[in-house]
């Protein structure tokens, strides 16, 4: 399966069916989960219609920590099994990582105004996310500094490693310590405590964000290998490297 | 109709969360869109020029 990918053509020719089908279970879980999640799932007896900030502000907390450990993983393949493609899947990922982590804190940001009474407390869990969000502002920046590209992979690679130790922190950040921000009532040991009212727009919504990110990360990969094929075409002729025929054919002409 | 926009007097919440989230991750959607059509039209490009200059054999 790893080794499989390898292959940049092989990689292209899985993404042109995977991303419309990426794109079709996008569209569809939007069409269902959007007038669910803003319309016919009930209000809180507590929260009122803020709760509707939940569809958008849960799924896109699960990806920004589920994204990090994408990266962290495709680092290690690169590492270890020297993965051709590896790097470019975790490059891809870190844009709508970024985006998925900085709208978690906005969106709570603005949930929590009304139903804590502030925008922001440094507590464990908003804390742990906003280091998260640093972490792939950083990412980012390590791919776009440097000019040598391979020693670019090679420090992006660590900060993927490093960088993953803070992704527990953050899921079990409301267990481990008091903070303001409830504890887990989806993913958790004994099953989720919300009434299937709300879990089925909130699941549609999150597999949605599912199917984005995978498009995100096909159409990323894509476009970098196109980007490597272009940059070996503009190489001067010079410094390319000679095919044994042509050398042969120059042996036959002079 | 107002009231729906209204979300119990938390409209300014929702449509903020919503809104946005739909505004990021739509934005970069189409600004992923438009680099890959780009530079899959530049590559089949320069497909094409380095064929035509390479000798035939």
């Amino acid at each position: 399966m790893l080794s499989y990918f390898s292959n940049p053509a092989r990689f292209e020719a899985f993404a042109r069916w995977a991303s419309p089908l990426a794109l079709l279970v996008l569209f569809g879980c939007l069409a269902f989960g959007i007038p669910m999640g803003l319309y016919f799932s009930p209000e809180d007896y507590q929260q009122g219609h803020t709760v509707r900030i939940m569809y958008v502000h849960v799924p896109a907390a699960i990806m920004a920590e589920l994204v990090f450990g994408f990266i962290a993983l495709m680092s290690l393949t690169a590492f270890v099994w020297r993965h051709t493609l590896a790097d470019a899947c975790a490059r891809a990922a870190a844009g709508p990582g970024a985006i998925f982590a900085a709208l978690t804190l906005i969106t709570g940001s603005v949930w929590g105004r009304p139903t804590w009474g502030t925008w922001w407390v440094w507590d464990a869990r908003l804390t742990s996310m906003l280091i998260l969000f640093l972490t792939y502002i950083g990412y980012i920046a390590v791919w776009q500094m440097g000019t040598d590209e391979n020693k670019s992979a090679r420090l992006a690679r660590i900060v993927g490693l490093v960088g993953f130790i803070n992704v527990p922190i953050v899921k079990f950040s409301v267990d481990w310590w008091n903070t303001l921000h409830q504890p887990a009532s989806l993913l958790r040991a004994d099953g989720p405590t919300i009434h299937s009212s709300m879990l089925w727009p909130l699941g549609l919504m999150a597999l949605a964000y599912i199917a984005l990110f995978s498009w995100f990360v096909l159409s990323g990969v894509r476009t970098s290998i196109y980007e490597k094929q272009i940059a070996r075409r503009a190489q001067p002729l010079a410094s390319r490297p000679i095919k044994p025929e042509q050398m042969a054919a120059g042996d036959q002409n002079g | 109709m107002a009231e729906f926009f209204a979300m119990g007097g938390y409209g300014f919440h929702v449509w903020t969360c919503w809104g946005l989230s739909g505004i990021l991750l739509g934005g970069l959607g189409i600004a992923r869109e438009r680099r890959l059509r780009r530079t899959a039209k530049l590559a089949k490009q320069h497909d094409e020029r380095a064929k035509r200059e390479e000798p035939n054999p």
